[in-house]
């Protein structure tokens, strides 16, 4: 009788240590993946605010940042994807020039979700305008709803892909706000890189946010606002 | 009596006919193999072996695509005609037209689904269906539609079930002018575009839909017609020649509207520009392909049928399915080509296309793909209209 106690207790023993043995690692990775318990909010909105009068025409840092930390190529082609482009104005009446970064406008209102027959497309609670690769069937139908020609469809097979920022071959993707770098509590790439601090990035909803107070101090305008889309991207000095 | 003679070469000419058949089959499955090359290469090499690219979004699949899903709809005018109007002669190709709808939205659901990015997840739109997508609508139209169309074919081809024609056919009649309007939606809905974002798109692809979808009727019963050695009545050929000739010029004057609308608007007065003048191949496809080719010949072919009446009317028709391709091509990829007004009153410029004209030349595996679509629709009615009697059958003709 004992015999078969300690058998058991034996058994259970080891059954523990395998256990803990097999969930430890998984845990840890968890952990190293910097996955966020909590859902986001929509008491947050994210956006920026860019101050075009600092950007500096030439300058891509913006651009580079982008392209390092999401891992796309950097290759200016048709056919190459580009989150965060340069867009060199021109007022040709007033004469004056200026530039400024485009990228996803992350619409209160997107007109990608409203299209996208599945549901690839869709925002997030805290105003995030995201595509989920493993929904996106590659119609492309977003890049054509899209007004800021925001977004890029992925041509070719990817290597070497950041385990973060995963893409894939035959579907949409665009500017994710750096997702995985504002859920790990930090700025997106381009608002860090900017050398002139040009890129405000904050939480909109928050009335003592630095973003928020600059917005009520300083003249700003949000890119064809006449389509009602609310977009998060703010620009001052157009 | 036949004599022995005349009985062997009617024996030589049918089995003629019969090797023609397999044929003709061998070539349109050929072709289906070399779309199907095409797509398995878009597959392992992606989309950049197209012409396709981020300015040029939809490329010649969709002109494929588009016109044969189009024109699915609009040659169910003939037999809306018959059965919901009740006219006999019409009636009596009712078959006929549904048959050639089902293979031709088979044909560009075919090439729709086998461009996109992911054609492995084509199933997913049924299972995530997002309400607010008029792709999404799309889809439960394309399904509604086979759905009722073959049920429309049963009620017609079974003796027993001829009591629903008309009910269903009633439900056909309504069903496509939705589903055309949903096709003209998925650019009416595009808000930001110049060349698109209009409430005149939908009706437009409705009357466009009725020119192709007839003049793909008369071509393929003319080709029927040959085939069983029977001559069609002058009288019947007149009659849907006329109708041809009236969708023509219905078709022509809805895309004036839309154009003298956008030259109206000062804004869209570029766009305008660059479509019907200086926009390099748009203009001359939009003039010479389907102005030309697609409206003045077709017209001058059917009311001035110098070659014979019956040469006319295949030819009128062959000179609008092309027009109708020059006119998508046109609508779709020149369109696109011309840069999105992200700030208007600005000249603007940047990497990725900004204020530049957006250059596109198709690739061959898009162009294979698309006479892919083709050919399935070409395969679908051959053996069909060998297997079943869809010869429309007149009675003697007298106007109704």
């Amino acid at each position: 009788m004992n015999d078969i106690q300690d058998q058991r207790r034996n058994f259970l023993k080891t059954s523990v240590g395998v256990a803990a043995v097999a969930v430890a690692p998984g845990m840890l990775l968890f952990n190293v993946a910097h996955s966020k318990s909590e859902a986001v909010s929509s008491d947050v909105r994210w956006g920026m605010l860019i101050d075009t009068a600092n950007c500096a025409e030439g300058c891509k840092d913006c651009v580079t940042a982008c392209n390092k930390e999401n891992g796309l190529s950097g290759g200016l082609a048709p056919t190459d994807s580009q989150w965060i482009r340069k867009i060199e104005i021109k007022d040709v009446s007033a004469g004056r020039s200026f530039a400024l970064p485009m990228m996803c406008q992350h619409c209160e209102e997107p007109p990608c979700v409203d299209v996208c027959p599945t549901g690839a497309s869709f925002k997030r609670a805290d105003g995030i305008v995201l595509v989920d690769k493993h929904r996106c069937i590659g119609c492309r139908y977003c890049m054509m709803a899209c007004p800021y020609k925001a977004r890029s469809f992925v041509h070719e097979p990817l290597h070497n892909q950041n385990p973060d920022v995963p893409r894939g071959k035959g579907t949409v993707e665009s500017c994710t706000m750096c997702v995985h770098r504002i859920d790990a509590g930090k700025q997106p790439a381009c608002a860090e890189a900017c050398p002139n601090k040009s890129i405000l990035f904050g939480n909109l909803n928050d009335p003592a946010s630095e973003i928020a107070k600059k917005l009520r101090t300083v003249a700003s305008v949000q890119v064809r606002s006449d389509l009602g889309l609310n977009p998060g991207i703010h620009y001052q000095g157009m | 009596m036949s004599t022995p003679s005349s009985l062997d070469s009617k024996y030589v000419s049918l089995q003629f006919k019969n090797r023609l058949f397999y044929m003709l089959l061998a070539a349109g499955g050929l072709v289906v193999l070399a779309a199907l090359y095409a797509v398995h290469m878009m597959e392992s090499h992606g989309h950049i072996i197209t012409g396709m690219n981020n300015q040029i979004v939809w490329g010649m699949p969709h002109v494929f695509a588009i016109f044969l899903i189009v024109a699915a709809s609009g040659v169910l005018n003939v037999a809306s005609i018959g059965s919901v109007f009740g006219k006999a002669i019409y009636k009596a190709r009712a078959p006929l037209a549904s048959l050639l709808s089902i293979a031709m939205l088979s044909g560009g659901l075919a090439v729709l689904m086998l461009d996109l990015g992911r054609p492995d997840r084509f199933m997913l739109p049924a299972i995530d269906f997002n309400p607010t997508s008029v792709f999404a609508w799309n889809v439960v139209l394309y399904s509604g539609m086979f759905g009722l169309v073959i049920a429309y074919l049963w009620t017609m081809m079974e003796k027993r079930m001829n009591v629903f024609t008309k009910t269903v056919g009633i439900a056909v009649f309504a069903w496509r002018f939705v589903l055309t309007t949903g096709t003209g939606l998925i650019f009416a809905f595009l808000t930001a575009r110049q060349a698109y974002g209009s409430a005149i798109l939908p009706p437009m692809f409705i009357v466009l839909s009725f020119a192709w979808g007839m003049a793909v009727f008369h071509m393929v019963q003319t080709v029927m017609y040959a085939w069983n050695n029977t001559e069609l009545d002058p009288a019947i050929l007149d009659r849907k020649k006329h109708l041809l000739g009236i969708f023509v010029m219905a078709s022509l004057y809805m895309v004036v509207v839309y154009h003298m609308t956008n030259l109206y608007f000062a804004h869209r007065m570029g766009f305008e520009r660059f479509i019907l003048l200086d926009g390099g191949i748009y203009p001359a496809l939009f003039w010479w392909g389907y102005v030309v080719l697609g409206n003045i010949v077709p017209l001058a072919l059917i009311y001035m049928p110098a070659l014979g009446r019956k040469k006319c009317a295949v030819a009128a028709s062959l000179a609008i399915v092309l027009g109708g391709f020059a006119f998508l091509y046109v609508f779709i990829i020149g369109g696109q080509a011309y840069p999105l007004d992200i700030f208007p009153g600005y000249q603007v410029s940047s990497t990725f296309g900004d204020g530049q004209i957006a250059s596109y030349t198709p690739s061959i595996y898009e162009i294979l793909l698309g006479f892919g679509g083709l050919a399935i629709a070409f395969i679908i009615t051959t053996v069909s209209v060998r297997v079943l009697n869809f010869m429309p059958h007149d009675k003697p003709y007298i106007a109704d």
